[in-house]
């Protein structure tokens, strides 16, 4: 089944990246635009979907200085956005 | 005295390890798919690439092969150094605390900068001077060190800092200008500058080569040292 794996970086660590198109929008004449966070996405296929949290903290995601969201847009709507701190199954 | 230099694909500074630590005795190339660190007395995880970075600096490298023979190395008291990209991977696999994030300047940055030596007790620092200060290039992009504050408060009662940018040679933005650490033991030893760019008066500064030393005195002077294989 299809799995979207969503990576943050950590709220309260610097994101220099984030401010950086925080700053570059304005530029452009977009105002208005506050708290831009870049990170990471990743699309999977998997046969065994329980195996998502573990594959998050040991590989996709490095847990001291990012948080992760499973999402598995293929499942029904009680299975979806299943991340740390909302797993409930 | 052995020294082993792992090498990954992309790896770039294996080289300059490799001509560093002949210094001071022999070396030998550890290519990450090997399961053997062939009788190393220490072992030195390079900088450069390694995967490209893909994912996260480190990420995929800590799950080669031959960092299943470091990680047990290094939790029986073996020497390890990892440097730049080492340094990396070495976080990643938990041998070091904190993480390595991006430069706050967003910039990838190649200067020499002066550090100074905060613990002259690791096993990479002991022919160091507590105090004195070291002038090793720096080169990269990924570089900032971070922990959460406990563990930065934790690191320095412990005297886990080992080396400070000096003042006004920080430019990454890492925590309280942390250029390198070590495990509680003092056997593994993560820095981001190169100390092997910094060997030989030719480019500026031969300071690096005193860490390749402190890890050859170890050995000589450890009588039953069997190189971490106890």
């Amino acid at each position: 089944m299809r799995a979207r794996v969503l990576i943050r970086p950590k709220a309260g660590i610097l994101d220099p990246q984030g401010q950086a198109v925080e700053r570059a929008l304005p530029a452009l004449g977009f105002d208005g635009v506050r708290n831009v966070h870049i990170g990471r996405l990743v699309e999977l296929d998997v046969e065994d979907p329980g195996q998502l949290p573990a594959m998050c903290e040991q590989l996709l995601a490095n847990p001291l200085v990012e948080d992760y969201q499973i999402q598995r847009p293929d499942a029904d709507e009680s299975s979806q956005n299943v991340g740390p701190a909302r797993r409930s199954r | 005295m052995k020294f082993g230099v792992i090498q990954f694909p992309g790896s770039c500074d294996e080289r300059d390890a490799l001509a560093a630590v002949s210094r001071v005795g022999d070396a030998v190339l550890l290519w990450h798919r090997e399961h053997d660190l062939r009788g190393a007395d220490a072992v030195i995880v390079p900088g450069g690439f390694s995967y490209g970075d893909y994912l996260r600096a480190g990420a995929l490298a800590r799950f080669s092969p031959i960092m299943v023979e470091v990680e047990r190395f290094a939790r029986h008291g073996g020497l390890v150094l990892g440097i730049c990209n080492g340094f990396q991977v070495l976080c990643e696999a938990g041998l070091l605390p904190g993480a390595l994030l991006p430069n706050t300047s967003l910039r990838f940055v190649c200067r020499q900068v002066l550090l100074d030596v905060v613990n002259a007790d690791t096993k990479w620092t002991g022919a160091c001077e507590r105090g004195s200060r070291l002038s090793i290039p720096a080169k990269h992009q990924t570089g900032r060190y971070w922990a959460p504050e406990p563990v930065l408060d934790e690191l320095e009662s412990n005297g886990q800092v080992v080396l400070r940018y000096a003042t006004g040679n920080g430019f990454n933005g890492s925590a309280r200008d942390i250029a390198g650490v070590c495990n509680h033991a003092g056997n593994v030893v993560g820095l981001m500058p190169h100390p092997e760019h910094a060997v030989d008066p030719l480019t500026g500064s031969a300071d690096g080569l005193a860490l390749f030393e402190s890890a050859a005195l170890v050995a000589a002077c450890s009588t039953d040292w069997v190189g971490g294989h106890r």
